[in-house]
């Protein structure tokens, strides 16, 4: 990474504020927000900009997210830039919107602080929310801490905007949204070039151009309209590579769909998405110093998943471990499914492949249950639960 | 609204939604909840609107309005509209989505005081459905899902105050009105449409299909509602109510209910006790309004 540090540029911020400063700097022009834990220090945090005359957005303080997403479409087809913010029961409250706004092609963001679902009800975090409306025609990036919240938000919604479709940037509800952490942020005019105007394609609010949106599609038209939207989401690989080239011009940080770390001649690889993969680098770095060979693969990008690049990455591996924080019940773990996929892309190379669950509710991970996943028999006869208490 | 709609013969939406959007000149964003109109105008490709107009849920009228005044306030906001425009958004949603589905949407929206109309046209079930019980079918009708049978009238319960319910939101206008009355319609409207803020109209839609009588007599059937006083009409504004239609001597409740397949179970042996409690239930909505309006 280049080293760009500017002091004038580093704050401490906590996951949920770092995904405010960001929003401060997008100036979005429409904010419907409802309250929920761990999502509400971000709403908490823009709301005060805008108190401060920061930010210039309308925020509408709706009754419920279905009608927070349901607003979000509204301003979005009006031809407004919209963003809102959620996590868990609401994801799960505001799920029939989420393919709404997908298939009426509007590129809203949404800050997901991931929380366990109910019942029993828990608020603390894993990714079943995000994972349970992975197939609604979003695209999804997972951050590991708030650097790349903040970064996310940016690269999220010059994504969506580009290919039209809506984006939810990932951070894992509390180790994320409520931890501080140092962290560097853009110039204002860079920040405000990056994103630049948001100019709608087709939108409510042009009278010259009267539009119909969300009409009904019988079974003549229906399948095309998703066809539109598969091919959406595939131009997403073409674009990321240059909004990513962008960014880093701007910040210094480069990224890519996902990070490798210590992978390359990695003979046992992780994967694991979210603030996890903190963890386990240091699992990582403690290992090879053991003179193990071993690494890590964060996934950032989850949808569209990025089958090939993966693929690429993991082909020197011999034995790989899928961490999942969500459960897929009566079926394998979705990161688990996509990494399998993966890999049998691969002609005639057999992988040793372990699907692990951990992390559900808020269960804690440490480095010490990282560094004995390394060393486990990644055998695949089941899947492996971390940190569970099996007596109970 | 253009002709080629697909909505039944018989009819009243397409009548509605043409005199309320024909009482204003300025532009027009008209939302959609899902329901008859929506599905019977937008048949992709083609469109029966030469409008602005977006349907995204059933249950959302009142917030997908909310986000797209927002839009409006934030543009204007930034100089991307022009601060003199006024721009009408115009909700139609159905009982369903309104009373039902659609309540909960519409109390936010209402209590924001977002500037907006919701037209809610009542034909008292799910029509889009085929004919199931909503929050707004009257007492003793015959549904999909209230069936009159050897043990049952029909629908057991009330219709729910949708009028009080709205009107206790703090909202400047609200009125009920009916389709066979189209210049009480207009009137209201218009009235509505010069108005900021929420607004709100109930107007009823006799439908063919679930009332169950022929297609020419949607407007007669609509009178009747008015004349036997099940449906009055009447209007709400900064506090003070107003009756807009009323005779000395109101028609027998029997004259509405008979011309409707809907209450034909009614003329059993039994029925007289439900017909009894249904002009009850007339008289006293009548008599709570007649007061309402003296004060």
């Amino acid at each position: 990474m280049t080293n760009t540090t500017n002091k004038t540029n580093s704050v401490a911020l906590t996951g949920g504020a770092a995904a405010a400063e960001a929003l401060r700097q997008i100036n979005p022009d429409v904010m419907p927000v409802y309250p929920i834990t761990p999502q509400t220090p971000i709403i908490e945090t823009f709301a005060k900009f805008v108190a401060d005359g920061e930010a210039e957005t309308e925020m509408i303080e709706v009754e419920s997210e279905h009608s927070a997403m349901s607003a979000a479409i509204g301003a979005g087809a009006a031809g407004a830039r919209a963003v809102t913010a959620s996590s868990s029961q609401g994801i799960m409250l505001m799920a029939e919107m989420l393919p709404i706004a997908s298939g009426m092609r509007l590129p809203i963001l949404m800050l997901v602080s991931a929380r366990a679902i109910s019942a029993p009800i828990n608020i603390h975090g894993d990714h079943q929310d995000v994972m349970a409306v992975r197939d609604q025609g979003w695209i999804q990036i997972f951050s590991e801490n708030a650097q790349e919240v903040y970064d996310n938000t940016f690269i999220a919604l010059r994504l969506a905007e580009c290919v039209r479709l809506p984006a939810m940037v990932v951070m894992d509800g509390f180790q994320t949204s409520h931890s501080v952490e140092n962290l560097e942020i853009l110039e204002k005019s860079a920040a405000r070039s990056f994103i630049g105007e948001y100019i709608p394609k087709k939108y409510l609010l042009d009278f010259e151009n009267p539009v119909t949106f969300g009409p009904v599609g019988l079974p003549n038209s229906y399948f095309e309209f998703k066809r539109q939207q598969i091919e959406a989401m595939n131009r997403v690989m073409s674009e990321i590579g240059e909004i990513f080239g962008e960014f880093g011009k701007i910040s210094g940080r480069n990224y890519d769909v996902f990070e490798k770390y210590k992978l390359d001649d990695a003979e046992k690889a992780i994967v694991v998405a979210g603030s996890t993969a903190g963890t386990a680098k240091v699992a990582v770095d403690e290992l090879r110093e053991q003179g193990e060979k071993v690494g890590l693969l964060k996934i950032k990008l989850f949808r569209p998943f990025p089958y090939a690049q993966i693929t690429e990455a993991l082909k020197n591996a011999k034995s790989i471990a899928v961490l999942d924080r969500t459960v897929s019940f009566g079926s394998h773990a979705p990161l688990y499914s996509e990494i399998a996929n993966s890999l049998y892309q691969i002609p005639n190379t057999r992988y040793q492949i372990q699907s692990y669950i951990y992390g559900l509710g808020g269960r804690e991970i440490f480095k010490e249950d990282i560094k004995k996943v390394f060393k486990e028999d990644w055998n695949n006869k089941e899947i492996k639960y971390i940190g569970l208490k099996e007596n109970e | 609204m253009a002709p080629g709609h697909s909505t039944c013969a018989g009819c009243g939406i397409p009548a509605i939604a043409r005199t309320v959007l024909a009482a204003t000149d300025d532009p027009v964003i008209v939302v959609n909840a899902t329901g008859c109109l929506e599905v019977t105008s937008t048949l992709y490709p083609c469109s029966a609107w030469k409008i602005p107009w977006i349907h995204s849920a059933f249950e959302n009228g009142g917030a997908t309005a909310a986000g797209i005044d927002g839009a409006i306030k934030a543009l204007r906001k930034r100089g991307k509209i022009s601060k003199e425009k006024r721009i009408q958004i115009v909700v139609f949603a159905g009982d369903g989505g309104t009373y039902d589905i659609g309540l909960q949407s519409l109390s936010g929206a209402l209590e924001r005081q977002h500037d907006f109309l919701y037209v809610c046209y009542d034909n008292e079930a799910y029509m889009n459905t085929g004919g199931q019980r909503s929050g707004a079918t009257p007492y003793g009708a015959d549904t999909e899902t209230t069936p009159a049978g050897k043990h049952s009238f029909g629908k057991c319960e009330k219709r729910k105050d949708l009028m009080s319910i709205v009107i206790a939101h703090h909202i400047k206008y609200a009125a009920q009105a009916n389709v066979a009355f189209l210049a009480d319609l207009a009137k209201k409207a218009k009235k509505a449409l010069e108005m900021e803020g929420p607004r709100f109209l109930l107007v009823l839609q006799p439908c063919t299909n679930l009332w169950k009588f022929p297609t020419s007599q949607y407007v007669n059937i609509g009178k009747l509602a008015t004349e036997t006083n099940f449906w009055p009409l009447w209007e709400y504004l900064d506090g003070k109510y107003k009756i807009n239609w009323a005779t000395e001597n109101p028609k027998p409740l029997e004259e509405f209910l008979k011309t409707q397949g809907r209450f034909k179970h009614l003329s059993k042996p039994g029925g007289e006790k439900v017909i009894a409690e249904m002009k009850k239930e007339v008289e006293e909505n009548w008599k709570r309004l007649v007061d309402l309006a003296d004060v």
